[in-house]
């Protein structure tokens, strides 16, 4: 494939530039790394979610960490096919990085007692 | 009962019952005047939620009453009737659940019927791991043979996680191991074994293993409960019928925010609530449903 020379001196340009930027980041540490996810806790008690409502934004890296200080319960967000086990005594975590905008619906899928079936919230993506 | 009589089954669906037809190809056909010695009939309760209190059935303790009533006014008797869970409604006391399900056997004590078999539903079983049920009710899954077809009822709510769970999935196989491709299978189960609506909870988290063992039979038909309304689906050629409820109706799935029951509506009562019937026509592997209400008009 043949460049004509404006070309070529444009991608040697960027090249040095992009060189530039791997050493900056080599020798900081922060120049190409991701910020590290935003950490909602979130806990699951009867019969409830707290909070029950989550707001995050499109592309944006949370990470779920939950626990149930009486029974075990469930959390299941099905428009992003997670769901997870949340035992007293041990924190559960998930990962998401939501790639779609909207309100769903997220709920227990464990059957934990009498008011099991009102036990759900909602995730905001906006 | 004998032979199942079509005209019978096709005056039924005119006073106020919807006609369904259950088979392969496809599950929708028309009527045939043709029976056979071994049709038979069965009918399908769900979901009574004995217990329950609520606006959204004020006569919550005269429902499941009169649709027995109802089933024992049929012109037929059928050959079993058959409750898919949800019996009673949930308690986290162990002695209400036990006083509930006593109440609950003695008024379908009053059916007419010889053979009456149950499952449990989540509210039933979820809490105790079955354990009150099968006081009452005995095993939460099991098999039976009723004029060439093979009845198979699973538990998919004794795990609180809503699962079958790998033990029960391994009976399973092995009991299909004994069939023929060609057996004519009916299974019955609480909550639906394909993802119906998983946002509200409805579906069973390891049903398409149950499924996927079934998808080798050419002659497999799926009734349930546990969604209080009717709907019909296919997973490739098996065809899952969920039956309404005896205490109220759930809006369709994902028609609302929230998965609240339907009011009662005054001019209407029990509207959206009753049972059905099952015409098998095991010859032909074909199952005509006729929804009923709680009480004829």
């Amino acid at each position: 494939m043949g460049l004509d020379i404006d070309s070529r001196r444009v991608d040697r340009r960027a090249f040095v530039g992009a060189a530039g930027g791997l050493v900056l980041g080599a020798v900081t540490g922060w120049a190409l790394a991701a910020p590290p996810p935003r950490v909602i806790e979130v806990v699951a008690k009867k019969f409830e979610f707290v909070p029950g409502e989550i707001q995050v934004r499109k592309g944006e890296a949370v990470t779920f960490r939950f626990t149930a200080p009486e029974v075990p319960m469930g959390f299941n967000l099905a428009d992003f096919n997670l769901r997870v086990d949340i035992v007293p005594g041990k924190v559960a975590t998930l990962q998401l990085t939501p790639d779609k905008t909207g309100t769903f619906t997220f709920l227990c899928d464990v059957f934990c007692g009498t008011g099991h079936e009102d036990m759900s919230g909602t995730l905001v993506v906006t | 009962m004998s032979a199942f009589d079509r005209r019978q089954f096709l005056q039924l669906a005119s006073v106020g019952g919807a006609v369904y037809m259950s088979g392969l190809p496809g599950f929708a056909r028309a009527a045939d005047a043709t029976t056979a010695a071994d049709d038979f009939f069965f009918v399908q309760l769900s979901d009574s939620h004995w217990g329950f209190e609520g606006a959204p059935n004020p006569d919550a303790h005269g429902t499941l009453p009169k649709a027995i009533a109802s089933v024992n006014a049929l012109e037929q008797t059928p050959d079993f009737v058959i409750f898919t869970g949800d019996l009673t409604h949930t308690t986290d006391d162990p002695r209400e659940r036990r006083k509930r399900m006593t109440e609950f056997r003695t008024i379908v004590s009053e059916l007419k019927v010889k053979t009456v078999r149950f499952i449990p539903g989540e509210h039933d079983a979820s809490l105790d791991n079955g354990k009150a049920f099968k006081e009452f009710f005995g095993a939460t899954h099991y098999t039976f043979d009723h004029k060439g077809v093979h009845f198979i009822v699973l538990d998919n709510v004794s795990d609180p996680g809503a699962q079958l769970g790998d033990p029960q999935l391994a009976w399973l196989q092995d009991d299909l191991k004994q069939q023929a491709t060609d057996a004519r299978i009916v299974v019955f189960a609480h909550r639906p074994l394909f993802d119906l609506y998983p946002q509200w909870d409805w579906a069973t988290r390891d049903g398409a293993k149950a499924v996927e063992l079934l998808m080798p039979y050419r002659n497999v038909t799926v009734f349930y409960g546990h969604i209080h309304q009717e709907h019909h689906q296919m997973t490739g050629h098996i065809a899952h019928h969920s039956a309404k409820s005896l205490i109220f109706p759930l809006p369709v799935a994902g028609s609302q925010p929230k998965r609240t029951p339907i009011p009662w509506d005054p001019a209407q009562p029990y509207r959206g609530l009753g049972f059905r019937e099952v015409a098998a026509q095991p010859r032909k592997a074909e199952y005509a449903i006729t929804e009923l209400p709680v009480q004829r008009a």
